[in-house]
């Protein structure tokens, strides 16, 4: 079997995804080594996640489809961003690994790790969770077929419980 | 000082397949004035993402020149998207900062640029190579001309007076928005995807 992060690529490709807009997490580091390595694919990384949730739009109104992936601290950034989305009808995935959220060490990942669903459900976005590896693809595939075919923003949580708990040799 | 509204006329003359996203506030009072068309996106919000609009429709549409006009609080907000921008440099983008040195649209309380904040050296630290400043109206030409040329990334700051100007209204109505404009960008199609 494939792993989560080559079963995500496969399906940016599958739905022709164009642009990728990240701040890079750990967690997501595979998926954005195969993103870079993929002439069809512009990978622009971002000084702050907001900046992703107006070049999806962008993309959208020229005829391209994006995707943004951040770590869950980072849709704290998006919040007000994320009016866009709603306001225009923008097709707007997101895919989130999470901290904060299941064996986590780090006191100041919390806040936001536990905020990180509330927040998105408050701004509109269709919210669904992987916790097991074997339901990434499924989860991730929802979420993109959600944004390009009904237009909204989107999101998967990718849970802690797959993407393992940073301990800082602490284990 | 320019003339905020006589500056939008000139940099949206003769625009050909020009297309245009304008900053929350005046700047988008201002491209209206101008003319409304569907290939104008006036923001009604997302205060600091008008360059990074920009910058994802400008990827997905090389073959078109992207202006975007924006003011000095909007892009003082989105400051960062600079670097980003610069980064990826797509050379049919072009961003033109309406500098009033001020909030216009909250009241007019100052901005860090009326404190001698540099945004046109902010663009060119962060990697802008044509990063202009614009004070009088026979800069303009040459501007809208790079703007046009799809031959680099262009950033330019014009100072303009701080009077506010008659309200000229877009439709509020962000899906017809971003509809017209992807229909006049992909044809009829568009709402077929
Ligand atoms: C996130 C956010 N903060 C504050 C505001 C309120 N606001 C709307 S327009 C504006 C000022 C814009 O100033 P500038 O971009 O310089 O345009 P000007 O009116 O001066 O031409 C502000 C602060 C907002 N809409 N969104
Ligand atoms: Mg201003």
């Amino acid at each position: 079997m494939e792993d989560w992060p080559e079963t995500i690529f496969a399906l940016l490709r599958k739905y022709d995804v164009k642009q990728v807009a990240l701040v890079p997490d750990a967690g997501h580091s595979r998926l954005i080594r195969m993103c870079l390595a993929d002439n069809a694919m512009r990978v622009v990384t971002l000084t702050t996640e907001e900046e992703g949730i107006g070049m999806m739009l962008g993309a959208w109104l020229g005829g391209q489809r994006s995707v943004l992936l951040m770590q869950s601290s980072g849709v704290g950034n998006c919040i007000n961003m994320l009016s866009l989305a709603t306001l225009h009808r923008t097709p707007m995935p997101m895919l989130v690994t999470m901290r904060g959220d299941y064996g986590e060490f780090n006191p100041a990942q919390v806040p936001m790790g536990q905020a990180t669903q509330p927040v998105l459900e408050a701004m509109g976005t269709l919210v669904n969770r992987a916790d097991k590896t074997e339901d990434v693809g499924a989860a991730v595939e929802a979420t993109l077929k959600f944004a390009y075919n009904t237009y909204r923003p989107t999101a998967t949580l990718i849970g802690q419980r797959i993407i393992g708990a940073k301990t800082f040799g602490k284990d | 000082m320019l003339d905020r509204r006589e500056l939008a006329r000139a940099v949206l003359s003769e625009r050909g397949d020009l297309l245009c996203v304008a900053g929350l506030g005046a700047p988008a009072w201002d491209i209206t004035a101008v003319g409304d068309t569907p290939q104008n996106l006036p923001l009604w919000g997302g205060m600091g993402g008008a360059a990074m609009i920009g910058l994802g429709l400008a990827l997905a549409q090389p073959s078109r020149p992207v202006l975007v006009i924006t003011g000095d609080g909007e892009m003082l907000m989105g400051i960062g998207s600079l670097a980003t921008i610069a980064v990826q440099a797509p050379p049919n983008l072009s961003i033109l900062v309406q500098d009033n040195e001020h909030y216009g649209e909250t009241g007019g309380q100052e901005t860090a640029t009326r404190h001698g904040v540099d945004l046109v050296a902010m663009a060119k630290g962060a990697g802008i190579r044509d990063a202009r400043l614009i004070t009088t109206m026979d800069q303009v030409a040459p501007f809208r001309a790079a703007a046009h040329a799809r031959a680099g990334l262009v950033f330019a700051v014009a100072k303009i007076d701080a009077a506010s100007k008659p309200l000229v209204l877009p439709p509020r109505e962000g899906a017809l928005l971003q509809a017209r404009m992807r229909e006049a960008i992909l044809g009829p199609a568009a709402h077929l995807e």
